[in-house]
């Protein structure tokens, strides 16, 4: 128990200081990475927590596609050396100590919130997904997720689907100069436009540009 | 001596949940970093989200966390798109400099 103790003070104690560093750090390549580290320390915690499935699917869909993707992104749009300061904006902004003066109002919300919270205990075994302990977590998760959450599950996966189809439409660009198909004109030519009868006389040639 | 229960994760929640949006009020410079909060932001929740679970012996909390993620990813790509959009017509994302709506 007290491995279990250390291990959760070491990832949170990490996670706490890498989100720091992803709003601190002057360089956006550099919060990338804290954010990579942010989110490999969390899921850390959930396996840690006993929820494995989530933590792998954190680790596959945050460090293999989300934090990829934010690289991908600083990298075109060549604004890493942006710098990013704090603290420094124009005169006539007065956001910086409301801004403080809000977070700092939220977290103490917060603290007090979970400090005064008690759980009954005749809540406890009361869920209707309850986990029992002969089967793995991936397995329970699936028991209720292709049964309860069925309608839940595909519209997850049409959100998905829009934001694919949505990231695509806003970033289509048309370039002039460059040569396209087009299916539809491609298809629908027909013998008479597209095939010319010329009678070719003797040291003359033909004229082919149309 | 230190017992992790509960409050530990609820606690780590809300230390990573208040950085999140204290690099949306404070950040002037960069838009991505503002995404990178909002994604802090949504990773706090699911700590809770599964702390719950784990606590209360329900699977619930975990499911909600997968739906979070996907909707998480698909908010992260959505944004980087209008960034990437934004950075082409305009030329920069300096949040300073974004004020095309005069609010």
């Amino acid at each position: 128990m007290i491995a279990h103790s250390i291990f959760f003070f070491a990832f949170a104690f990490i996670a706490i200081i890498s989100a720091i560093m992803v709003t601190v750090s002057k360089n956006t390549v550099h919060s990338v990475f804290f954010l990579i580290l942010d989110f490999i320390s969390i899921s850390c915690l959930f396996i840690m927590m006993g929820a494995e499935f989530l933590g792998m699917i954190m680790l596959i869909v945050y460090v293999g596609a989300v934090a990829v993707l934010f690289l991908f992104v600083v990298m075109m749009l060549n604004v890493a050396k942006q710098s990013n300061e704090w603290f420094k904006s124009s005169s006539r902004s007065s956001h910086i100590p409301i801004g403080l003066l809000v977070s700092i109002i939220i977290f103490f919300e917060l603290i007090i919130v979970i400090g005064g919270w008690k759980y009954k205990p005749e809540l406890v075994n009361n869920s209707i997904n309850s986990v029992s302990s002969e089967i793995t977590n991936t397995h329970s998760i699936g028991y209720v997720l292709y049964t309860d959450y069925i309608h839940l599950f595909q519209l997850s996966g049409m959100i998905l689907l829009v934001a694919m189809i949505g990231a695509i439409v806003l970033t289509f660009r048309k370039r002039s100069g460059i040569k396209r198909q087009s299916y539809f004109k491609q298809i629908s030519r027909e013998r008479s436009e597209g095939i010319e009868l010329v009678d070719v006389k003797k040291n003359k040639g033909v004229d082919i540009d149309v | 001596m230190f017992e992790v229960d509960l409050g530990h994760y609820l606690t780590l929640g809300a230390i990573i949940f208040t950085i999140g949006v204290v690099g949306i009020f404070l950040n002037r410079k960069n838009i991505i970093v503002i995404l990178m909060s909002i994604e802090l932001i949504l990773l706090a929740v699911n700590i809770n989200l599964v702390a719950f679970s784990m606590y209360s012996q329900d699977i619930t909390g975990q499911i909600f966390t997968l739906f979070i993620l996907t909707v998480a990813a698909a908010e992260a790509a959505i944004g980087l798109a209008i960034i990437v959009v934004y950075y082409r017509n305009a030329g920069t994302i300096r949040v300073e400099e974004i004020d095309k709506l005069k609010g």
